[in-house]
């Protein structure tokens, strides 16, 4: 396995500097000169030779991409942020990715824990009531748009319950985990934003859970088993389930690279310093430097969770040899 | 064959299973009575989308519970036991350890995530007390009973690893390894190869006569039957049309639809050169278009008006004495398949 895992990340030392090129390729071709962007119309002479210099944008594109990669590899993100001069964008990323952890991770693992228990029950119940309502309910949740559950959210979960309850709950802006101890600020800034992400990913994940759990279960081997005198929780449990499992895992480790970048939304609407704020910002202020190194670790995530797949795959999956 | 003397131990009696369809409610099979002996080997003959399958898991009570009904007048009496109206838990006791099953197809029956060890120690752990190792020892032997090259080796491989013939030897242990009284065995050859399908029709055989197990072979194949049934009963359209011994089957049929399947095997050796085969024109009808009349009747070469008309009851022949479904039953001591005659 070692072995595979070695060579895998061999395979994508090509791929990478691929997406590395394509990405500097991309961010100097929409607009000619990045530093004459950012700076606008009215520019200094001077400012922009400063600019330029500073990311060695004058220099000829290859010796910025050998210098770029060779900044990557040796993890040295120490060029200015444009958006905020006085800061590193190692500074600027470093700071963002911990509160958008502590969003995206208890959001996913309590996504796919609720959302596995229902379509567990949905399957169980297939064609009963229970199954129907539950299925309702996937659908309407999954219609309804991202931003109703956030508008809803705020108004409701923060501004109506610290009428009611007299004090601050749930907060929406002033992101500070420092203030009050840990627990005490996940719950205020954090906990609301999870709930709603949980709401969101629910609906899409039980009917993706619960349609692969159905399929499993009109497969001959559970007819097999059933006729070997097991019991319909154990076929339903231990047969079918282990089955579900790697169309599952699939699907979790898909959304595993987007924990690193958080919901822009969440983030933007809850005024949380995390990653999707900050490449929004970053956009916004057509900060530069943030972006393309940004992008060239998310690729690095990327990458990885890809691998990290194909392992889990092999665990759950006898029939996949990992060679 | 004196196997049959003995009492049944399974006896079907009217037995009818519909199954709730966007349709409406359709019946798959109609009045279905079998008896099974002891040892005996009782085939179920009949083309694709006659009931065999659905008679065999109707037994077995393996129908989807939400969508199949057996009608109040089924009876499946095993023991004292009503298989079809007993408790999912009475139910439970019985399948795996007293009648066991295998399916047509071995590359999809076994579970792929499990060892085959795993699977053969899971049905000993459902009606055995043995310990876990005795029950390791026993799934060995099972292996070697079914003639599996290195049992041991093979408890730990996955269901990927083996062929076609060697999962359905898996099966055929796991049915076996709480030595049933019945084996079911739906098509269980179907989907190997010739060779290797003489050799699990053999291993089927000599478990047989070794644990005395009595065996339903559900099949489209005729030689198949010829092969190792003891008795037959064939099946069209939902219905049994006609029952006996394999040798009263082959050697004098009695319904025009047994009598056409018969010649539709091609022989070997004794060709007719320029005659091409007999087939059956035509198609099983559709559940939901089903005739008023005999169901074979749109097809048979003999039908009269009354075939069309009135459905026949499953009746003892005047001549010989064996239940056959048809108005106008071939009468003749000289069989349609050219054999002698030798009722």
């Amino acid at each position: 396995m070692w072995n595979y895992i070695v060579r895998r990340l061999l395979y994508n030392i090509p791929v990478y500097l691929g997406i590395i090129l394509l990405l500097m390729a991309l961010l100097r071709v929409g607009a000619a000169d990045p530093a004459y962007t950012f700076l606008g119309k009215n520019a200094e002479p001077g400012d922009l030779e400063r600019i330029r210099q500073q990311l060695g944008l004058d220099k000829p594109f290859l010796v910025q991409y050998f210098h770029f990669l060779w900044d990557v590899l040796t993890l040295n993100f120490e060029q200015e942020s444009w958006g905020r001069p006085g800061r590193t964008v190692g500074e600027m990323l470093s700071t963002a990715y911990i509160p958008t952890l502590m969003i995206t991770v208890p959001g996913l693992m309590i996504t796919a824990t609720i959302s596995i228990c229902v379509a567990l029950i949905s399957a169980f119940n297939r064609g009963r009531f229970a199954d129907r309502i539950l299925m309702v309910a996937a659908v309407v949740g999954m219609s309804v748009s991202f931003l109703v559950y956030i508008i809803v959210g705020q108004y409701y979960g923060a501004f109506q319950l610290k009428e009611w309850v007299g004090t601050e709950v749930f907060a929406i802006e002033g992101f500070d985990m420092e203030k009050n101890g840990f627990i005490s600020g996940w719950l205020t800034y954090c906990a609301l934003p999870v709930i709603i992400s949980v709401i969101v990913a629910m609906g899409y994940d039980t009917r993706f859970y619960r349609a692969v759990m159905v399929e499993e279960s009109t497969k001959d081997y559970m007819v097999t088993a059933k006729a070997k005198g097991a019991g319909r929780r154990k076929v339903m449990f231990v047969h079918m389930l282990k089955n579900a499992m790697i169309p599952i895992i699939t699907r979790i480790m898909t959304t595993l690279p987007f924990l690193i970048v958080g919901s822009v939304l969440l983030e933007y609407y809850f005024n949380i310093p995390g990653m999707g704020n900050r490449l929004l910002g970053a956009i916004a202020d057509k900060d530069f430097p943030v972006i393309q190194t940004f992008t060239a670790i998310f690729a690095v995530v990327f990458i990885l969770s890809n691998i990290l797949t194909d392992v889990l795959y092999a665990l759950v999956d006898p029939r996949v040899r990992l060679q | 064959m004196s196997a049959q003397r003995n009492a049944p131990i399974l006896q079907v009696q009217n037995l009818t299973t519909s199954f709730r369809t966007d349709d409406g409610i359709l019946t798959a099979i109609e009045d279905v009575s079998i008896d099974v002996h002891p040892g005996e080997t009782l085939g179920i003959v009949g083309e694709s989308g006659c009931g065999k399958s659905v008679t065999s898991k109707s037994i077995m009570r393996l129908l989807p519970t939400a969508t199949s009904i057996l009608s109040p007048e089924s009876k499946i009496m095993f023991d004292e036991l009503n298989l079809a109206h007993c408790s999912e838990k009475d139910m439970r006791s019985v399948r795996g350890a007293r009648i066991a099953m295998i399916f047509q197809e071995p590359m999809t029956s076994l579970n792929p995530v499990f060892t085959v060890g795993w699977q053969l120690d899971e049905a000993l752990s459902y009606h055995t007390d043995l310990s876990k190792s005795g029950r390791r020892q026993r799934s060995v032997e099972m292996l070697r009973l079914v003639e599996m090259p290195n049992p041991e080796e093979r408890l730990d491989e996955y269901p990927h690893q083996l062929s076609g013939g060697m999962r359905q030897r898996v099966m055929i242990a796991m049915a076996l390894c709480c030595e049933p009284e019945i084996l079911i065995a739906d098509e269980p050859t179907t989907a190997l190869d010739v060779t290797i399908q003489a050799q699990i029709l053999k291993l089927m055989e000599d478990l047989k006569t070794r644990l005395n197990t009595a065996i339903i072979l559900i099949t489209h194949d005729l030689g198949v039957v010829a092969q190792v049934c003891d008795h037959v009963c064939v099946m069209y359209a939902g219905r049994v049309i006609e029952k006996g011994t394999v040798r009263e089957i082959f050697h004098t049929p009695q319904h025009p639809y047994t009598r056409a399947l018969l010649e539709s095997i091609p022989k070997s050796g004794r060709r007719e050169h320029g005659k091409r085969l007999p087939t059956i024109e035509g198609v099983v009808p559709a559940l939901n278009n089903l005739p008023p009349g005999c169901r074979f009747a749109a097809r048979c070469s003999i039908a009269e008006d009354q075939c069309i008309h009135n459905e026949p009851d499953l009746k003892d022949h005047a001549f010989s004495g064996r239940p056959v479904r048809c108005h106008i039953p071939i009468n003749q001591t000289t069989a349609a398949a050219g054999s002698k005659g030798q009722a």
